[in-house]
């Protein structure tokens, strides 16, 4: 087996080593009744060309020259192949958690520049080396304002991505958490009538996301004048992290919570991804994850290593401020390198151009009878439409052209029937935004 | 080594009385085992602390400890030093690096406590344990 | 820390693992910046430009990102590569991280999960078009289901971790139908520290359960601990020891008995895979770490991905969605189960890592004993050369990995952690030095299947020339490595005023 670098007579001389005969004889602590007799009934063994094959074969049965139109927490920006030359090395992709600090120098001094790219994004203080995904670090983040504040409740925007409030919910139910949803208004936004000082005075967090789940901004500020005022943090998520090229950074809010797959990963059917946390440097020892930081050495050289370990569960173990030991380091790197390619420029002009298209695109499809935006405020790169018909029904009709169309929200959103969610993105050119535009005016004129 | 006016107890911590006033640190033992420290948590003042139960930590870069109060009563000051100098409780554990002033609530409380013969005895079996 | 070494520092002469090399300096990304640099260009735009001032409102445009990176792409190729060479990887020799599993990445996984269309995928595309993905997480778990004994899984906890914290609230419902969540999970002491931390986030306490003498599960205090307050009993198998729960039916009898189920922590699966199954030994729940005994890479600290594998009882409350497949053979995402505890990531979970997994099993197929055991052979080879030279706390017979402590080295005041050091001079990665916590000073030693003889010679002649640096010259040990970029670094310093980014 080629994965085995153990020749048979190799094996023979190290079982003779260690006094047995056979393989089998090393597993005699193994109860007879458990230990198997045959082999697992897994198909055979397969070569290189056949494993590719297989998944040659289940790549065609995805969406082969389709073009899609999906956003909704996952987006398609373009990536530089220089990305993966580097996170390909061997000594970045098969190298190990970086405990050991004086091996470990080239993924220490990566995640302290990933540490301070994030900061530099979202205009906080301190940010940590990466969590699962967006999801999950929202989950960690509310717990992180629920320890900082006491308090057992907390304000989430139904304007939040539906999986990340689902994430939250599973999360919250184990630990007393009243998760309490607030409604939004016709721009799209919350309704920051509903966080009366009663509610914000017991609430550990206001949860919202910017751009939201519906594409539109959120005005932090306000946000955040309201809560702070009732000593109730502000969490802040974001999903779409190219927008920070071109959008005011959340600095207003306590915590952030973000996605960053936006930064040069690849949609990957949902993962992996990689999430950060960022927060004011004051809740620094409430933070989940790893945390790189700067040091010397007895000679006076810089170096990194990992820090402020107390807070974690190979320490504390039960009092840890998380569970999480493996993160999503490697897409931490993809990310670090992208941002180092795309640079100040290049970011801020990823995020124009995304603006740019999605105008356009706004602006054909106003176009078509019946058809017009469902929320006044602004938007980044996606937003939500208004069809005369089921937008389940017009998407099976557009598949057979090879498109992808907007995400039917009615299933999260029972409210918002023929409403469906359209991302834009740098990458999605002019003739394809066209193409939709005429699709779409077709099919609304031959329902079938 | 440990201060004759001193009482100890079992998880290391001294306590200091002035009056009604409990002065409480962690000893030179508990320093010792911890390392370097690096960080201190410690109550506001004002908190009622309950006899027996922790009242912040001590933490090293590879380890923290609880400390637990021994008396009860009101915190009337923390030592703000250690804030910016948590290495103070390496260097001086039993005096510059106290951790906290309480009110007791009932001075006699500190008399089931070990003094400082009983405690360098105390300390002594543990090492033996140890095989150090 | 003198870069020249002296001979009494530099590793003997018979050493030939490793030598020294020139290593590159490099500063931060951000130190090499400069105005008007740029490392990627992009298409020009073929729609009309907006002013995003009119097109966001003012409010919302941000002022340029103060201290962001200006750099061209050959300086990005060349920073980059220069850190790379500053850290060891598998791809470099051994690992022998005691419950990591540091074994070969397959760069055939690496190729797969970058085929256009798998990796392009949308997860809420129309489930018509990505039967592809579909198919894939349905064959991994089908595998993996195998492989394990079990009845049913889900695949979408993003790290072990997430697993267990997944395991742990599918008990905590089930036992709710049963009229009576509980209140405790019982944890052995010599437990990773995920494992507590995450009982505390389902909601339970934890009770520590003593290990006997030997390094087992104590039958009696479980007896004893087992009350109605009592969800479960979280146990790794082969232990963190390294040493099969001979009395793991019993184990789990007892606890079936009084109503609480049976949790395995999957770290150690790759002692077991192809040999015993944790569904025929009394388990109702455990998870797997794809990037352990699955060959995913670690990448620095992760993705992993932590499926929860379930006995029949358990399957209703398995997170939302589950990839089913019906009658006509096609793959659908069913997420109307109304007992499910929810959903603990959003998406399916880190599709990629469970890709890898499977081009990894199905490079294995039924073969796939072999790796148990060659893994198993060469812990138990190192153990035989080392035993006359380490402290070997528990004598039982291990399996893939083996723990010895430094009680010996101790006498001259040489920790396991001075030896693992020193182990970097040697050309090799420190063993795990943290836990299991029942042994003080721990060395903990997991070659993997990787392996091969000469690299496992090589290790024994090192820590076998450790021991003796040990014995003959302790201050060499004690002050190593000698030969790296940096020296040991002044952690304290680091965790006492924390600078945890670069400011300019």
């Amino acid at each position: 087996m080629r994965y085995l670098p153990k020749s048979p007579s190799e094996r023979k001389e190290m079982l003779a080593a260690v006094g047995v005969d056979s393989a089998e004889e090393l597993f005699q602590r193994v109860p007879q009744k458990f230990r198997l007799r045959e082999p697992l009934a897994l198909p055979r063994p397969l070569s290189e060309p056949e494993i590719i094959e297989y998944f040659k074969a289940r790549a065609a049965e995805n969406a082969p020259g389709y073009t899609s139109f999906l956003g909704a927490g996952v987006y398609q920006h373009h990536r530089s192949v220089v990305t993966d030359s580097i996170v390909q090395r061997g000594e970045f992709l098969t190298s190990y958690t970086p405990y050991q600090a004086e091996i470990s120098q080239g993924t220490l001094a990566a995640i302290f520049e990933f540490q301070t790219l994030m900061c530099q994004l979202t205009g906080q203080e301190v940010a940590n080396a990466s969590m699962y995904d967006g999801s999950t670090a929202l989950a960690e983040a509310v717990l992180m304002a629920e320890r900082i504040t006491n308090r057992k409740k907390v304000l989430v925007a139904r304007t939040v991505h539906p999986e990340y409030r689902q994430v939250l919910a599973t999360y919250a139910k184990n630990l007393g958490l009243e998760i309490e949803e607030v409604g939004y208004t016709a721009s799209g936004q919350i309704d920051v009538k509903q966080l009366e000082k009663e509610k914000l005075a017991s609430a550990a967090a206001v949860v919202v996301q910017s751009p939201n789940f519906f594409g539109v901004l959120e005005n932090i500020d306000e946000i955040a004048e309201s809560a702070h005022s009732e000593g109730a943090l502000v969490v802040t998520t974001i999903a779409e992290a190219v927008s920070l090229g071109i959008l005011r950074p959340p600095s207003a809010a306590d915590i952030v919570a973000m996605e960053g797959q936006a930064l040069g990963i690849s949609p990957s059917y949902g993962g992996p991804f990689v999430g950060v946390i960022a927060a004011r440097e004051k809740y620094v020892r409430q933070m989940p994850g790893r945390l790189a930081g700067q040091t010397t050495d007895a000679a006076g050289r810089r170096g990194y290593v990992l820090t402020l370990a107390t807070r974690e569960q190979h320490i504390r173990r039960e009092r840890a401020t998380s569970n999480i030991c493996t993160n999503e380091a490697l897409f931490a790197l993809v990310a670090t390198v992208h941002l180092c390619l795309l640079g100040k420029e290049g970011l801020r002009e990823m995020a124009m151009q995304n603006v740019a298209k999605a105008q356009f695109a706004i602006a054909e499809l106003e176009k078509i009878p019946g058809v017009r935006r469902a929320f006044a405020g602004p938007v980044f790169n996606e937003f939500v439409l208004e069809f005369p018909r089921s937008v389940k029904l017009m998407n099976a009709q557009l598949m057979r052209e090879k498109i992808i169309g907007p995400l039917a929200i009615g299933l999260h959103y029972p409210e918002l029937t023929k409403r469906g969610l359209l991302c834009v993105t740098e990458t999605m050119p002019r003739p394809e935004i066209e193409r939709l535009a005429a699709a779409v005016r077709r099919v609304l004129e031959n329902p079938v | 080594m440990y201060p004759a006016g001193y009482r100890y107890t079992k998880d290391h911590e001294w306590i200091k009385i002035e009056g009604s006033i409990g002065t409480i640190g962690i000893t030179d033992y508990a320093q010792h085992e911890l390392g370097d420290v690096v960080f201190v948590e410690l109550p506001k003042v004002g908190a009622q602390l309950e006899s027996g139960k922790s009242f912040g930590s001590v933490e090293s870069v590879k380890a923290v400890s609880d400390i637990f109060i021994p008396v009860t009563g009101e915190v009337t000051e923390i030592n703000s030093l250690l804030v910016d100098s948590p290495e103070k409780i390496n260097q001086d554990p039993h005096g510059a690096a106290w951790l906290i002033k309480v009110k007791l609530a009932d001075p006699k409380e500190v008399n089931s406590l070990m003094d400082a013969k009983a405690y360098e005895a105390y300390i002594a079996e543990k090492a033996q344990e140890q095989g150090a | 820390m003198s870069s020249k070494l002296t001979e009494t520092e530099a590793p003997p002469a018979t050493i030939r693992k490793a030598g020294r090399h020139v290593s590159q300096n490099e500063g931060l990304i951000f130190e090499k910046s400069a105005p008007g640099k740029r490392g990627m260009e992009l298409p020009p735009l073929d729609v009309p430009a907006v002013d995003p001032a009119t097109a966001l409102g003012p409010d919302f445009v941000r002022d340029e990102i103060a201290g962001f990176p200006e750099v061209s792409e050959i300086e990005v190729i060349r920073h980059f590569t220069r850190l790379s060479t500053w850290n060891y990887a598998i791809d470099l020799g051994m690992y022998p991280l005691g419950s990591c599993t540091m074994k070969y990445n397959p760069r055939v996984n690496e190729h797969v999960a970058r085929l256009e269309d798998l990796a392009s995928a949308h997860p809420f595309q129309p489930a018509d078009v990505a039967q592809g993905c579909l198919r894939i997480i349905h064959d991994l778990r089908e595998c993996l289901l195998t492989i394990t004994g079990m009845d049913a899984a889900t695949l979408q906890p993003a790290a072990g971790a997430q697993g267990e914290l997944t395991g742990l609230m599918m008990i905590r419902a089930y036992l709710a139908t049963k009229g009576n969540p509980r209140k405790k999970v019982l944890i052995p002491d010599s437990a990773h520290g995920t494992n507590p931390a995450s009982v505390i986030i389902a909601g339970y306490e934890v009770q520590n359960i003593k290990s006997t003498s030997r390094g087992q599960i104590d039958t009696d205090h479980l007896r004893e601990l087992a009350t109605d307050d009592v969800a479960a009993l979280m146990v790794t198998n082969p232990s963190t020891l390294g040493v099969f729960e001979e009395r793991i039916a019993e184990i789990a009898d007892i606890l079936h008995e009084r109503g609480a189920l049976l949790y395995m922590d999957g770290a150690n699966m790759n002692a077991l895979a192809g040999i015993a199954r944790p569904g025929d030994f009394g388990v109702d729940v455990m998870h797997l770490n794809l990037h352990k005994t699955f060959s995913t890479p670690h990448g620095g600290g992760g993705p992993g991905a932590g499926p929860v594998l379930v006995k029949k009882i358990l399957e209703p409350f398995l997170p939302i969605p589950l990839v089913v497949k019906k009658e006509d053979g096609r793959y659908v995402l069913d997420s109307s189960r109304p007992q499910s505890i929810g959903r603990v990531r959003a998406y399916c979970g880190n599709f990629g890592v469970l890709l890898r997994a499977l081009a990894y099993t199905l490079a294995y197929g039924s073969g796939i004993r072999q790796a148990a055991e060659d893994a198993v052979l060469n812990a138990i080879y190192i153990r035989k050369h080392l035993e006359d030279y380490f402290d070997l706390p528990y004598d039982l017979p291990s399996m893939h990995e083996v723990v010895f402590s430094d009680a010996r080295q101790k006498r001259n005041g040489v920790s396991t952690m001075d030896i693992a050091k020193r182990l970097i001079d040697y050309g090799f990665h420190p063993y795990t030095t943290a836990f299991p916590l029942i042994v003080p000073g721990a060395m903990m030693i997991e070659p993997t299947e990787s392996e091969s003889k000469e690299e496992c010679d090589l290790f024994i002649d090192a820590m076998r020339s450790i021991a003796q640096e040990a014995e003959t010259n302790p201050e060499v040990v004690k002050t190593a490595p000698h030969t790296t970029r940096v020296g040991r670094l002044d952690e304290v310093a680091a965790a006492r005023k924390p600078i945890l980014r670069w400011k300019g």
